[in-house]
């Protein structure tokens, strides 16, 4: 590039630390995740203890994926992409160091106080007041980090993958201070700040956009970097990506009303919500479409970059879950699906076919890049990974829509007389076979995580593996 | 809500849509072909080129749809602060209008054997079947799909009635629901500790069960004092206040001597939830008769 700075040498040490880490938690959050999963098959997992009992574990295993596992990927992800794309080091390396270290400090918090029954008893913002507030201090360093690098840019222009890194970081600092503010009564208890209703639109404010900038905006930001990278294609349309990224900013927090339907939410804000939520559809879409349309001319690579695969795959899963979404958002088709789990694979098609298939994508870019080889130890695991994940994602989500769509027809199955047909124990004894199902896809995309564990280490450990800390090295 | 706020909300929703219609026609407008370019915006973020390509058609319709849809539904229905909608929807009215949906397909069904007295009621299958289904739905989260009860809800299928097993009695007890209350050592709230083990013992005797017969002895004094007030003299309860028959060997709490020490320490208070304003008058007439045919 022409602008080049021949001495310019940047940060990947912490690139490094947060991709093993991202390897590392996603392998830990995903095994707490098949746990559970087969605690709802065989109850007696449960082992009779509070500590391992699934309201305890599945909150665990929900922190430990979104902000272990994708907080991990974002955090490595950003610090690459930000560095490589306005030509600028970090602006601190300490400042970075912190985020890391912090960042692992409340991952491992969580860790502890979940299982103890430490809860502030919201999704997703489960953690207690003191761990909030850490978060808030990192997630402030992040910033200072990421813009303090984006303003000493030697670019002209600031690139489209940076805007959705910039929007999540900011979005996420305002959500995540605006649900957590309560009252301490001691150093593991706090009473939300927020009294009935409003509290449960706050939580679902957050909730939603824990969906919508944590695992939507940030992913998008990683998704514009490492697609056109992966198959050396000009992004197919910079108009596209001003328009989808302005309107899914701007609609995105709207969507948590969605969540209340039928409830004591005033129905202004339900029908706000919905209608947002259906205006969703084509902003999402748009960034799926750029990201497919930059591999035309390209396509032949699918055949032989598996890597290229993963991220082309996780635009699938992205689009199919982001249709899914708005419909789900409509009152009527929300009268169904609520509560049953339909939901939940409504959340993991997004959550391991668009989240971690291109945070996967992303590492496998990544590793090689940072320790200064040509590729992956094995490109056959990795083909082998890509299998693995596609096929467990499959099984995972069609099993949740059997069971999900069952559910519901029982529950409003109602006899010649208008009494109900089925009690809801007969609903719950009617879904073990999707429960078993879906315990198998979760175990078969865990084993792909294996698979890139083994990967990865026997990458780092070859012998000519060497961190890339010089210039020269880097410019590659 | 205040005129403000309903301001308020109508411009950021409203402000929100339009801002997306102008967004995307903006965008669109200044498009200078319709069909794939291979012109670049000219610049390179780490050898990553941008290419300036049209909005797709489809997409740039679907997006339009979506948002004339939002326009045309935020009309219809309640979204813009205080403004009702054109339909007059409301969540409310919706729930009234199905429960009155279900009034008038299913009323006809429940009303044929609204007036029946229950003890003919209990002989009619085709009612008990319709009176089990509503048991199932109602009570059974509580009392067992068997009607069995569990501890703390007591069994419909035996011959013990905290109060009273007559139509009368159930019909009663449907509508109106049921507090029972046992205070805490009964009336006697000074007793000792010895006292509660003795008059636990006691009550052991009643129906024969294992004890501890110098203790035993002992609580018909305690007895007299802390519990006939409800439970009477001869412990056989009154139906008037839900004191249970305690030599029936029918025990809602339990019947070993901790079960009964923890009550006779701690009390007991127990409910059963009304049913007038949950379902109609035909369809307590049908549910007292299933219970009544469940041990009659």
């Amino acid at each position: 590039m022409s602008t080049v700075n021949a001495n310019l040498t940047y940060n990947y040490k912490v690139v490094r630390q947060f991709a093993i880490m991202t390897v590392v938690w996603g392998i830990v959050g995903m095994a707490l995740g098949v746990l559970i999963a087969a605690q709802l098959v065989w109850p007696s997992l449960n082992l009779d203890l509070p500590w391992t009992h699934f309201g305890r574990l599945r909150p665990l295993h929900t922190n430990a994926v979104i902000f272990g596992f994708g907080g991990s990927a974002l955090f490595a992800t950003a610090y690459y992409v930000v560095q490589r794309t306005c030509q600028a080091r970090l602006i601190s390396d300490g400042l970075a160091a912190f985020t890391f270290w912090g960042w692992q400090a409340i991952i491992v918090s969580a860790a502890i106080t979940l299982p103890l029954g430490l809860t502030s008893s919201k999704e997703y913002a489960e953690l207690e007041w003191p761990i909030d507030i850490a978060i808030a201090v990192v997630w402030v360093a992040y910033a200072l980090v990421f813009f303090g690098t984006v303003m000493k840019r030697s670019t002209p222009h600031i690139y489209v993958a940076n805007w959705f890194y910039g929007a999540f970081i900011i979005t996420v600092a305002v959500l995540h201070i605006g649900n957590n503010l309560a009252l301490p009564a001691s150093a593991f208890k706090s009473y939300s700040a927020y009294a009935g209703v409003t509290d449960a639109m706050m939580q679902w404010w957050w909730g939603h956009n824990a969906v919508g900038f944590f695992l939507t905006a940030g992913f998008l930001g990683m998704m514009y970097y490492f697609v056109p990278k992966q198959a050396d294609r000009p992004v197919y349309s910079y108009r596209l990506s001003i328009v989808h990224f302005w309107a899914l900013i701007a609609t995105y927090v709207w969507a948590g009303g969605h969540h209340l339907h039928y409830s004591a939410l005033p129905d202004w804000a339900q029908t706000a919500g919905m209608v947002m939520s259906l205006i969703l559809l084509a902003p999402s879409w748009g960034g799926m479409i750029n990201g497919m349309m930059t591999l035309s001319g390209a396509w032949h690579k699918l055949r032989t970059d598996p890597i290229l695969r993963f991220l082309v795959v996780s635009l699938s899963f992205y689009g199919m879950s982001t249709f899914e979404g708005p419909m789900m958002s409509i009152k009527t088709v929300n009268a169904l699906s609520h509560n049953t789990d339909w939901t939940i694979g409504h959340v993991h098609s997004g959550a391991l076919g668009w989240v971690a298939m291109i945070s996967i994508g992303a590492i496998y870019h990544l590793v090689p890049k940072l320790w200064g080889l040509q590729s992956m130890y094995s490109t056959a695991l990795i083909n082998a990974h890509f299998w693995l994940a596609t096929i467990g994602t499959v099984l995972y989500i069609v099993a949740m829509w059997v069971n999900g769509i069952m559910q519901g027809l029982m529950w409003r199955a109602v006899n010649s007389d208008g009494t109900l047909t089925y009690s809801f124990v007969e609903a719950v004894q009617a879904s073990y076979p999707g429960y078993f199902v879906r315990f198998l896809g979760g175990a078969i995309f865990l084993s792909g995580m294996l698979l890139m564990a083994y990967n990865v280490y026997m990458t780092v450990r070859q012998k000519d593996a060497v961190a890339q800390d010089t210039a020269a090295a880097q410019a590659a | 809500m205040s005129t403000f706020w309903s301001i308020w909300i109508s411009v950021i929703v409203l402000g929100t849509v339009f801002g997306c219609v102008w967004l995307l026609w903006a965008t669109r407008k200044s498009q200078t072909t319709d069909t794939e370019t291979d012109r670049t915006m000219g610049h390179s973020f780490d050898g990553i080129e941008e290419y300036d390509n049209p909005l797709p058609k489809w997409w740039f319709y679907l997006f339009m749809a979506t948002c004339v849809f939002a326009l045309g539904y935020l009309a219809l229905y309640p979204g813009l602060g205080n403004f009702k909608g054109l339909l007059g929807w409301t969540s409310q009215n919706q729930w009234e209008q199905e429960v009155q949906q279900a009034e008038a397909r299913y009323g006809e069904l429940y009303a044929q054997y609204g007036s029946t007295p229950v003890e003919e009621l209990a002989k009619i299958e085709d009612a008990l079947k319709m009176g089990q289904r509503l048991f199932a739905n109602n009570c059974a989260v509580c009392h067992g799909s068997a009607a069995r009860g569990a501890i703390g809800f007591p069994n419909l299928t035996d011959d013990a009635w905290l109060y009273g097993g007559t139509p009368q009695d159930i019909l009663h007890t449907l509508n109106n629901g049921r507090q029972g209350n046992m205070p805490a050592k009964g009336t006697m709230p000074g007793m000792t500790n010895e006292q509660v083990d003795q008059v636990v013992n006691y009550v052991l005797s009643f129906s024969g069960r294992a004890r501890d017969e110098a203790a035993a002895e002992a609580g018909k004094q305690v007895f007299a004092q802390a519990c006939v007030a409800c439970h009477g003299a001869d412990a056989k309860g009154n139906q008037a206040v839900g004191a249970p028959n305690l030599t029936d060997d029918a025990w809602l709490y339990g019947s070993t001597y901790d079960w009964i020490r923890e009550t006779v320490l701690h009390g007991r208070q127990n409910q059963m939830p009304a049913q007038s304003e949950r379902l109609s008058q035909d369809q307590i007439q049908i549910l007292a008769a299933y219970v009544y045919s469940l041990s009659n």
